[in-house]
């Protein structure tokens, strides 16, 4: 029995660009892009054979015209994975797997009045989702830290665009949740991405309301293609695969129902 | 001119001398998307215990310079799944199958034992080396006397040969081999991660949940040798050797220092196809030394 499909992919910088503060775009050129969909993520290593694991990184953009995939990443510090990858300019090449977990089920969303939330780094797997989603009403909210409101423009082509920054120097200040109720803005369906805080309150927001939510969740991960079980989350059910109140986030995931998952 | 890549382990004849770390390599079924199973002499499922476990919190991963942290702690979807869903998958194969057994007591690591005897599987591997989890595990790998202890308590509930996974947290490598090879163990394997801890300076916390967790990649790959070395030269069974390999010439270093077989941990998460190219990679180096049998280059460096 042979199966094996899949593989490590060497893959070429098209583009690079800053977007914002420690904020940078790539697109790739990778087979990956045949497949993929909003909401699956990249595992990208580094050319520096001192860092092992890959840096799962989200699908910002698909173009399965061209090939391309586009990466919207924040660079978490001095001598770290992504600098290096910030650094790297078209033509450089570097090893990925991709596309990797589930995605969003957007086609759910079909006749939906939607919110399609990202906080923070939380923001670029939304634009995909807010290209290829169908619904009746497309309600993206944003979320910042500060008026560096990357790929804002690029949300306001596909859908109705409401912005929160925690500054208040755009849009609503403070949260997303606070940019639904100063708007008076309605859904009865939320796909989300951000920080614990934001998805937490969202989760709750959802519960309240009884709103159907999907929610895509982060970790530390080592494979990435769900076998070491370093990136689990908490189920509220039993899982099937782990036997256990663990669901894997690289590969169950990244998105869930907000009411499968504690957070 | 054609070599011969067998080798017998404990009375099994693998077709090459690679197999998987446990616990890299989930029960294979995620890995067989990335490399053909069939071209590997075992593969080692991840530890199973009686009963599933949970594991510890995350963060349960952590990089560190040319290797990683992990502190799992073991999760595992316990012996009848195991023995239901993940043994049958491995079967379709034709390749070894080595079950890693934990357990928190003797009557956990026997239970899951006399279970497995009644399975197709081919070896246990029994971990008395985990440094993630409170109880059982590395208590049991840090005494030789202990160690001693239950490798003569399993080997009465096993039909399989049982070899026992070493810890290198450990101030005698010779002593611990002994102690399990005196209490019947039919083969040696080590080394199992080595105990670290790294702090995130900014936030000024433990980087992993477990506060601590094990160093495994090729930053351990000298440790590994040097121990695997020693193994090799205090005991008659047979040892496979892992810790840090990444490559073929990685796997050849380990095995002219003394192990009979290889296992292929971290690297797994670098690459997951490497386990597949480093049987080519060994293959392509006993044709260019002349070597027609991997036992004529086990231990040959004294």
């Amino acid at each position: 029995m042979t199966d094996k499909k899949k593989k490590k992919e060497m893959v070429t910088v098209v583009t690079q660009e800053c977007l914002a503060d420690g904020i940078f775009s790539m697109w790739i050129q990778t087979e990956a892009a045949k497949e993929a969909r909003p909401g699956q993520f990249i595992s990208m290593y580094t050319n520096d054979g001192s860092r092992l694991l890959p840096r799962p990184i989200s699908i910002c953009e698909i173009n399965r015209e061209k090939g391309q995939l586009r990466v919207v990443y924040r660079v978490t510090g001095e001598g770290t994975g992504t600098e290096q990858f910030s650094r790297m300019k078209a033509g450089d090449s570097l090893s990925i797997i991709a596309p990797l977990g589930n995605g969003f089920p957007y086609e759910k969303a079909e006749g939906k009045q939607v919110f399609l939330m990202g906080g923070g780094i939380g923001v670029p797997p939304i634009l995909e989702l807010a290209k290829q989603m169908k619904c009746r009403k497309k309600q993206v909210i944003a979320g910042y830290r500060d008026s560096q409101t990357f790929l804002r423009e690029e949300f306001e082509r596909n859908a109705e665009v409401y912005v929160s920054t925690e500054d208040g120097s755009v849009g609503t200040k403070g949260n997303v949740m606070d940019a639904v109720r100063e708007n008076s803005l309605q859904a009865d369906m939320i796909f989300a991405c951000g920080p614990a805080p934001m998805l937490r309150a969202i989760k709750e927001y959802a519960r309240k309301n009884n709103i159907v939510c999907y929610i895509s969740l982060e970790e530390r991960m080592a494979c990435g293609i769900g076998a070491c079980l370093g990136c689990v989350c908490q189920s509220v059910e039993m899982d099937s695969h782990s036997n256990v109140h663990n669901k894997r986030i690289c590969k169950d995931g990244p998105v869930f129902l907000s009411t499968e998952v504690e957070i | 001119m054609s070599v011969d890549m067998r080798v017998n382990i404990a009375g099994v004849e693998w077709k090459n001398p690679v197999t998987v770390a446990s616990g890299t390599f989930g029960s294979g079924a995620e890995f067989a998307e990335f490399v053909d199973l069939n071209k590997l002499g075992a593969v080692t499922t991840k530890g199973v215990a009686n009963v599933p476990w949970p594991g510890n919190p995350t963060p349960r991963i952590a990089e560190t310079y040319g290797g990683m942290m992990n502190a799992v702690g073991l999760q595992n979807p316990g012996i009848e799944l195991l023995c239901k869903r993940d043994i049958p998958f491995l079967r379709q194969y034709d390749t070894r199958i080595i079950v890693n057994v934990c357990g928190r007591s003797e009557e956990d690591y026997c239970e899951v034992v006399e279970r497995l005897s009644e399975e197709e599987v081919d070896l246990l591997e029994i971990n008395i080396s985990c440094p993630n989890v409170k109880e059982g595990g590395i208590a049991f790998g840090q005494d030789p006397k202990e160690a001693e202890r239950i490798t003569r308590a399993v080997k009465r509930y096993a039909r399989q040969p049982v070899i026992m996974k070493l810890s290198p947290n450990i101030t005698s490598v010779p002593d611990m081999a002994r102690a399990v090879e005196a209490g019947g163990a039919d083969a040696v394997s080590l080394i199992n991660t080595l105990t670290g801890m790294k702090i995130d300076i900014h936030r000024r916390t433990f980087v992993l949940a477990n506060k601590t967790g094990g160093v495994s990649g090729p930053a351990i790959h000298p440790i590994a040798v040097r121990m695997v070395y020693e193994a090799a030269h205090a005991v008659r069974v047979p040892v496979i050797g892992m810790g840090g390999i990444a490559s073929g010439a990685d796997a050849i270093e380990m095995i002219l220092a003394g192990a009979s077989a290889v296992s292929i941990g971290t690297a797994n998460f670098h690459d997951p196809s490497i386990s597949g190219k480093i049987v080519g990679e060994i293959e392509s180096y006993m044709e260019r030394y002349g070597f027609s049998a991997v036992a004529d280059m086990v231990g040959i460096v004294e």
